[in-house]
């Protein structure tokens, strides 16, 4: 804390879409009551600040830095270990930060392939020349560089030490709110922190705890994509067979997803102790298949018609592993050594 | 360092494990490499499973404070329970006792000694991360209920409920058809002493028929089965018999009154008619008859009721208003005897049966043998009158053939040399057998088989290729001919008979694998039902409290089939005795502050040990139900339910010291766990 005794605030986004910045701002008139409580110290979204602004903090001076968007670049990297040094309190916000979320779909494929598909193979792109990002471009002013592009998408704890984490996707403004509160009324009126490391802003059991549809013993013949039918009102939707991924999800939104007839995406993350979210999702869909087998049917006529049913989930990476590629046990694809064919380079922090 | 003390010990099972693994290289390995992680002592020795070896284990619990015992030797399903109860006796909690399997998993299965004892490294390591983590742990008691219900009223289920209601204790004994009996009731005489097979099963019959022990419920099947060893609950259909047991008296005059003739394809093999209303046989037991639904003139056109009118009883026994009652009940244990099917003979069209009018089935044929049988047991062909002068036997009819089914039917060999027999006696024809091998491998059965080659009976190795009413020879006009190749002679014959009798393969029940789902067992990809072991336990199956006998588990003779029923009536009656069961403490629990109450496990429970508490909202597992199966662990998306000693941590942890990530030489570096490279 400064001189006029108010605790710093920081808010970063890393491979980030804006969303968690307006979620927090979307915590209403509660955001004068942060002005009044917080100094800002670093919060490019709303705020001019400089990088060489926070290089100029001694270190530990932000009180609370929350850092939303995974980390996709060296220049992501650079920042988070940076803000790591400057802040006591690191929090990773939001999904991405927490589990990879979409930017770590991409850990599905290679750089080379990420990078074509956003400069080279798309209809919607004008790029006669094929010009790549560079790290390095000489220009007759100097040497120009960017940040490299990483192989593989990381998470927030995967590079820094973090203090707590909020999920979702963004996380729901009236959690963001109870979250500050807890915080600033340890920093200010000598309340105690939440123990490190643990999951803030969010419920203890699944997203179906707080889903008032009503849920029966389940077996799936087939699924659904959400257009291909109108569900049954107040009957579970993954009775009706659409994907919903509120049993493996934490719960904390509100339920808000399913209650409007849109599966959960599952953006709240795993519970804890479930480890790995994609996982846990597919073992409860292959549970509640049902493919009408009787004992002693021929095993290859079965294996075909799951595999028929099971050929009705379109994206099945993309569906259970939407939000915690990075942090799943698988973590990526494999690449076969693909990835250390193109050098990266050192990170300074 | 690991807080624990642990103990590992490696056997070398003579050379079993020690002449593909370096047994002592593993043992020095772990009490170097494993010290860090709780690791005080580490031995191998030549059985482990012996009692010096257990002893070395139990010496070193008591000396060296250990709290933890890894042993590296055969599967658990071998040796687990020895190494478990060798801990107990040395005062340490059995569950705190790995066992890995260096046998099966490692020397077994690999020849390079180099990579294998690496491996057996790799596994041991496993084991001393995992015990780490496992919990002292008591086994549940449940209590058995004294009753027990036997399947199938054949010769088998029978003699079960004979040895277990003699011993005192109730049975119910479930039987599908309207009499129990089974298949030895057809038959005439038995194999190899020629005993009249109705003179012997029938004493049993009424035995069990009028046990104060047994609750007989013919005409009946059982629905559903709830529940787990000890106390299953069964649920019963008793058909609808439209005779009021409590007041007929079997007298029989319905049947004579009921004016339609049946052909009788169960009991006579549709050599026979019987009534609408019928008792299958004289000897029946119970006694009472049934009217068939589907024949009755006053079910099908709403008249007749012969039957009725002249049952002389009062009130009246004939009750057409009957209707199926569902009976409930509790047993401790259950056998089944279920029985077999015969091979269904026009699966083989070159034989001709039910194209040719004299080929005949073994059991058609046991039907004319038999006294009380429609011929009134003269062998005759199919016109009623004329005896035959010849008479083919074809053995392995649908059995050892790869078309059909791979498997010897066991008693065809017996039954075909008593039908050539019979013949001789009854008749004087020429009997041929057509054999592929004469088995006879039991108790004075190969001196039956001598003494039917006395009888005269000829016998021509070789399958036969066909049986064919044209003839191409003289002599063959109006006769049936056999084709087949006399491999002892190395040529083609062609024999015309006026008779053929084709010994038709066991197969099983036709139902047999929904009989399995019912009752939760296993079935071989033949049908057959599973045991526990083939040799060891062989009327045990894998489902606790479930247990079988008689041809059910395999084509077996009746001596067979008997022994298996009483080893099963044994079983049981063991179990009654223990008056309650120590089950395995390794069961599924939910953690109900994490169940959201999603229903995805609702149905997935083999045993029905899920339920659904619907003012709570959430779901519940009975642990006396569970049998730590896994199932819904693996399927619960929220991580709420968890195996007792196959907790996520434990699993992981094993995995850890599998992939030798717990050592500082072992081949993967010790990876910093928060951060990771890109």
């Amino acid at each position: 804390m400064n001189a006029n005794g108010k605790p710093k605030l920081a808010m970063y986004w890393a491979s980030a879409c804006g969303g968690c910045e307006i979620s927090t701002l979307n915590i209403g008139e509660h955001i004068l009551t942060v002005d009044a409580v917080f100094d800002l110290a670093f919060f490019p979204c709303i705020a001019d600040f400089k990088v060489k602004d926070v290089l100029g903090y001694p270190d530990g001076y932000i009180d609370l830095c929350l850092i939303n968007g995974a980390i996709r670049n060296s220049e992501n990297e650079e920042m988070v270990r940076l803000l790591r040094r400057k802040s006591k309190l690191l929090v990773a916000f939001g999904s991405c930060a927490y589990e990879g979320c979409i930017p770590a779909l991409s850990n599905l494929t290679t750089r080379d392939a990420t990078l074509r598909a956003a400069y080279l193979d798309n209809p919607s792109i004008d790029n006669p020349a094929g010009t790549l990002p560079q790290p390095h471009t000489a220009v007759p002013e100097g040497d120009l560089e960017i940040p490299f592009f990483y192989h593989t998408v990381k998470s927030l704890d995967q590079v820094v030490d973090v203090d707590y984490t909020i999920p979702g996707c963004p996380p729901e403004p009236h959690q963001i709110w109870a979250v500050l509160q807890v915080v600033v009324a340890a920093l200010t009126q000598g309340g105690s922190l939440p123990p490190k490391g643990v999951l803030l802003g969010a419920g203890s059991v699944a997203v179906c705890e707080e889903c008032a549809l009503a849920k029966h013993e389940k077996a799936v013949a087939r699924f659904y994509r959400p257009y291909q039918i109108r569900p049954e009102p107040g009957l579970c939707l993954l009775e009706q067979g659409l994907i919903c991924m509120g049993p493996a999800t934490l719960s904390g939104c509100g339920a808000l997803c399913p209650q409007v007839g849109m599966g959960c995406r599952g953006c709240y993350g795993p519970l804890p102790g479930a480890e790995d979210q994609g996982m846990r999702m597919l073992t409860a869909i292959a549970s509640i298949l049902d493919v009408s087998g009787r004992p002693g049917d021929n095993e290859l006529d079965l294996e075909r018609k799951v595999e028929a049913a099971a050929d009705t989930i379109v994206d099945p990476a993309g569906t259970f592993y939407r939000f915690s590629m990075a942090h799943s046990l698988l973590r990526r694809a494999r690449t076969d050594g693909v990835e250390a064919a193109v050098p990266q380079p050192a990170v300074w922090s | 360092m690991s807080p624990e003390r642990i103990g590992v010990y490696v056997c070398h099972c003579g050379s079993n494990i020690a002449a593909t693994v370096d047994v002592e290289e593993v043992a020095l390995w772990a009490s170097e490499e494993l010290g860090d992680r709780g690791v005080v002592v580490a031995r191998d020795y030549q059985f482990m499973c012996s009692s010096l070896g257990q002893e070395l284990i139990e010496a070193d619990i008591k000396e060296q404070g250990l709290t933890r015992v890894v042993v590296a030797a055969c599967s658990p399903h071998l040796h687990e329970r020895t190494f478990r109860t060798a801990c107990k006796r040395a005062g340490l909690n059995p569950f705190l006792c790995e066992l890995v399997s260096i046998r099966e998993q490692v020397s077994w299965v690999h020849t390079d000694r180099a990579a294998a004892t690496e491996k057996a490294m790799a596994v041991v390591s496993g084991g001393v991360e995992r015990v780490t983590l496992h919990q002292p742990l008591e086994p549940l008691h449940v209590p058995i209920h004294p009753a027990t219900l036997i399947v199938g009223g054949g010769i088998a289920g029978i003699q079960a409920a004979l040895e277990i209601a003699d011993s005192g204790y109730p049975v119910y004994l479930v039987e599908r058809e309207p009499s129990i009996g089974g298949h030895m009731a057809q038959f005439d005489k038995t194999f190899p002493t020629l005993d009249c097979s109705a003179c012997i099963l029938t004493p049993k019959m009424v035995d069990v028929g009028g046990h104060p022990n047994v609750t007989l419920l013919t005409w009946s099947e059982v629905e559903r089965v709830d529940g787990y060893v000890g106390s299953f609950t069964v649920t019963v259909r008793k058909k609808a018999r439209y005779v009021d047991e409590s007041v007929c008296t079997g007298c029989g005059i319905c049947t004579e009154k009921c004016p339609v003739r049946v052909l009788d394809n169960t009991y006579e093999a549709g050599l026979g008619y019987r009534k609408a209303v019928y008792r299958p046989f004289a000897q029946a037991v119970p006694k009472y008859p049934v009217i068939d639904r589907e024949n009755c003139t006053y079910f099908q056109r709403g008249k007749c009721k012969a039957c009725q009118l002249f049952c002389p009883t009062h009130p009246k026994a004939i009750d057409f208003e009957q209707k199926d009652e569902i009976l409930q009940f509790q047993v401790g244990n259950i056998i089944l005897a279920t029985g077999y099917d015969l091979f269904d003979c026009r699966r083989i069209p070159q034989y001709g049966y039910a194209r040719l009018a004299n080929v005949f089935t073994s059991l058609e044929f046991e039907r004319l043998c038999n006294a009380a049988g429609p011929t009134g047991g003269k062998i005759v062909l199919r016109d009623g009158v004329t005896e035959p002068a010849t008479v083919g036997i074809i053995h392995c009819v649908g059995s050892r053939d790869h078309n059909y089914n791979p498997y010897c039917s066991n008693i065809c060999c017996m039954q075909s040399l008593k039908f050539g027999h019979l013949v001789k006696e009854r008749t004087g024809a020429e009997v041929f057998n057509f054999y592929i091998d004469i088995r006879t491998a039991f108790k004075d059965y190969d001196e039956f088989y001598q003494r039917v080659l006395e009888d005269g009976v000829h016998f021509v190795r070789g399958r036969v290729a066909e049986v064919t009413d044209a003839a191409r020879l003289p002599g063959e006009e109006g006769k049936l001919i056999i084709q087949v190749e006399d491999t002892l002679l190395g040529k083609q014959r062609r024999i015309p008979v006026d008779m053929v009798v084709l010994s038709a393969a066991l197969q099983p029940r036709q139902d047999s694998t929904e009989v399995a789902y019912t009752f939760g067992i296993a079935c071989s990809a033949n049908g057959w039902f599973i045991e526990k072991h083939p040799k060891l336990d062989p009327v045990a199956t894998m489902t606790e409290g479930i247990f079988i006998a008689g041809a059910c588990q395999g084509p077996k003779d009746i001596p067979a089939s008997v022994a298996q029923g009483a080893a099963a009536a044994a079983r049981v009656l063991g179990r009654i005795h223990q008056k309650e069961l120590a089950l395995e403490p390794v069961r599924a629990s939910i953690i109900a502050e994490r169940c959201s109450g999603c229903r995805i496990c609702n149905n997935l429970c083999p045993f029905n040990a899920i339920s659904y508490d619907t003012a709570r909202m959430i779901t519940e597992i009975n642990p006396a139900l569970c049998q730590g199966c896994g199932t819904c662990v693996a399927a619960c998306p929220s991580g709420a339910i968890t195996g007792t000693q196959f907790s996520n941590e434990q699993v992981l942890a094993q995995l850890y010291g599998l992939l030798l990530l717990n050592v500082s030489s072992g081949p993967v570096q010790q990876p910093q766990p928060a951060l990771v490279p890109a």
